[in-house]
């Protein structure tokens, strides 16, 4: 079914999202954790609200980015600040890691997809609770989880891994790790309609969890090869694709 | 009567009855430092012909409870315990805060002194001293315990049930001990530095529950100053020691009716073999024999001729 549109019929849960966020791109890097995505929420094909902050904050280690509906990542995020108002209560000075997080959203993720009513997003949840080693955790709609050293969702799993895989080091600064989040969103941002040139980072260092300002990055469309009008003109066409 | 019901002199019977189950049990102490948590039982056998009764309950890997009173009651509250425990590790993938199980248990003990079709669970007054209160936050100012250094400053007599638990059990604030009684109160010793400067609730260094259990207390509230910074084995000896005190002039501690659990910050719950409970029992100071008897009666279920009204243990 189209986005957007709803069934005449008896019950249907969601069968495809319908606003939506593309590619969040998690990785781990010297001294924690950095997770980077754009602000754009697509309605379909149409680049439909341009400012939307899809990285937060929970409780106070950890981070979770997301790709997919914006709407059951909202949800979430309320069921995520209902856990740290618990800790928060139980005045006890405990408070839970990306760990015990990262967990109970992939328990929730498998939950709703048995009752066949699936939150519909990929997850990225990272964070490093003090001393403890970084964690990063991708969940998606279908609680499927893993921890990685590096992930990517939506566009990203096939524009940013390539760059990740062959670019990553456990030892990379700060500096190179925003350098190289930075490069597989704007690789994104070229070939993927649903991308954008506004991005956010949060950084996890085990005591503090930041999320920048949206930040332009830099894009050029003037290449030859982009501009040249051929493509109508030759059968065999050597377009940019 | 029951347990809504106040007497004409403003107190909960029902409850306080309660408590007396728990001292007819034999006493279990638990011990602190920073680094770890003890907990020690002196176990009793039904019969020859019986097993030592266990006392001692492991609820986790990071998590165990000692209990006086009612066997049964106990667990009850440790099958919740545990449950509780085992859905914590599935959906967080972690171990259970203790402090926070036992305000549930809490929770759960203090449902039955409001409602008059349930018993409340048995378990003890910290000391079980004899101090009737009414019910409310009265502070008993006359049980030796309460008196004691260290301890805890006051005692909430209503907090009369039928099985009293120990809960010790390590999280990432450090090893921690707990009391919960069936009137729903509980007490806590806190770990870290920055949460004992915390006012919230009362903290233990050591505590004994159970018959008898005033004698080890009385060890404990004399040494408890060395216990922060103890080692597992000090803690150990310090903990049999005080239990050595409990027992009367005819028995003493062996290897079959005494246990000891361990759990140690980052380590997992361990039981000591008995080998290495022999060690500890021959390095134990021989009792004198000019040693005054415990201030309180032996339970009537000590002898063998009268059986307790209910089997506690």
């Amino acid at each position: 079914m189209a986005p957007g549109q709803y069934s005449m019929d008896a019950k249907q849960h969601t069968m495809s999202p319908v606003v939506t966020g593309a590619t969040v791109i998690g990785m781990k890097y010297k001294d924690g954790v950095i997770l980077a995505a754009d602000t754009l929420a697509s309605y379909g094909n149409e680049a439909r609200y341009k400012d939307v902050c899809r990285l937060k904050k929970i409780g106070e280690y950890t981070l979770l980015g997301a790709g997919g509906e914006i709407s059951d990542f909202q949800y979430l995020s309320n069921l995520l600040d209902e856990l740290a108002d618990e800790d928060w209560l139980h005045e006890d000075g405990c408070s839970m890691g990306p760990k015990e997080y990262s967990s109970y959203i992939g328990r929730v993720m498998y939950n709703r997809r048995s009752k066949f009513n699936p939150l519909y997003n990929q997850f990225v949840v990272v964070g490093k609770k003090q001393d403890q080693a970084p964690h990063l955790m991708y969940v998606d709609h279908q609680g499927t989880a893993f921890e990685e050293d590096f992930v990517a969702t939506g566009f990203g799993m096939h524009l940013g891994i390539p760059l990740l895989r062959n670019n990553w080091r456990p030892d990379m600064s700060l500096d190179e790790a925003k350098a190289l989040v930075t490069k597989c969103l704007e690789v994104c941002f070229y070939r993927d309609c649903k991308a954008y040139c506004k991005i956010q980072i949060g950084v996890c260092t085990g005591t503090t969890v930041e999320i920048s300002p949206p930040t332009t990055i830099n894009h050029f469309w003037g290449h030859g090869a982009w501009t040249e009008r051929r493509l109508e003109e030759t059968s065999d066409s050597t377009g940019t694709w | 009567m029951d347990c809504i019901t106040w007497s004409p002199a403003g107190r909960i019977l029902q409850v306080e009855y309660a408590m007396e189950a728990v001292k007819q049990g034999t006493p279990v102490l638990g011990l602190r430092s920073k680094a770890c948590v003890v907990l020690v039982s002196f176990k009793r056998a039904q019969s020859e012909l019986a097993q030592h009764q266990q006392k001692i309950f492991k609820i986790d890997d990071h998590m165990a409870i000692g209990i006086s009173g009612l066997t049964a009651d106990a667990r009850v509250l440790a099958d919740y315990m545990r449950n509780e425990c085992l859905n914590h590790r599935y959906v967080y993938d972690a171990a259970m805060n203790v402090g926070r199980l036992v305000a549930q248990v809490a929770d759960k003990s203090q449902q039955k002194t409001q409602n008059s079709s349930k018993r409340p669970y048995g378990a003890p007054c910290p000391h079980g001293s004899k101090h009737t209160l009414p019910r409310g936050l009265a502070v008993c100012a006359g049980c030796a315990g309460c008196r004691g250094v260290g301890f805890l400053s006051v005692c909430w007599q209503e907090s009369a049930g039928k099985v009293g638990l120990l809960v010790a059990g390590c999280d990432e604030k450090g090893p921690h001990l707990y009391e919960t009684c069936p009137s729903g109160n509980y007490f806590e010793s806190l770990g870290s530095a920055e949460l004992q400067r915390s006012n919230l609730r009362r903290r233990y260094y050591a505590m004994a529950i159970g018959g008898r259990s005033t004698s080890a207390k009385t060890y404990l509230e004399k040494h408890f100053a060395d216990f922060e910074t103890a080692d597992v084995d000090a803690l150990v000896k310090h903990g049999l020691e005080a239990m050595n005190k409990t027992t009367s002039s005819d028995q003493s501690l062996t290897t079959k009716n005494t246990a000891v659990a361990v759990m140690e910050t980052g380590g997992k719950y361990r039981e000591l073999s008995s080998d290495e409970l022999q060690k500890v029992i021959d390095s134990l100071e021989k009792k004198a024999e000019d040693e005054p008897m415990p201030d309180e009666p032996t339970p009537a279920a000590e002898s063998a001729e009268s059986a307790a009204p209910m089997d506690t243990t």
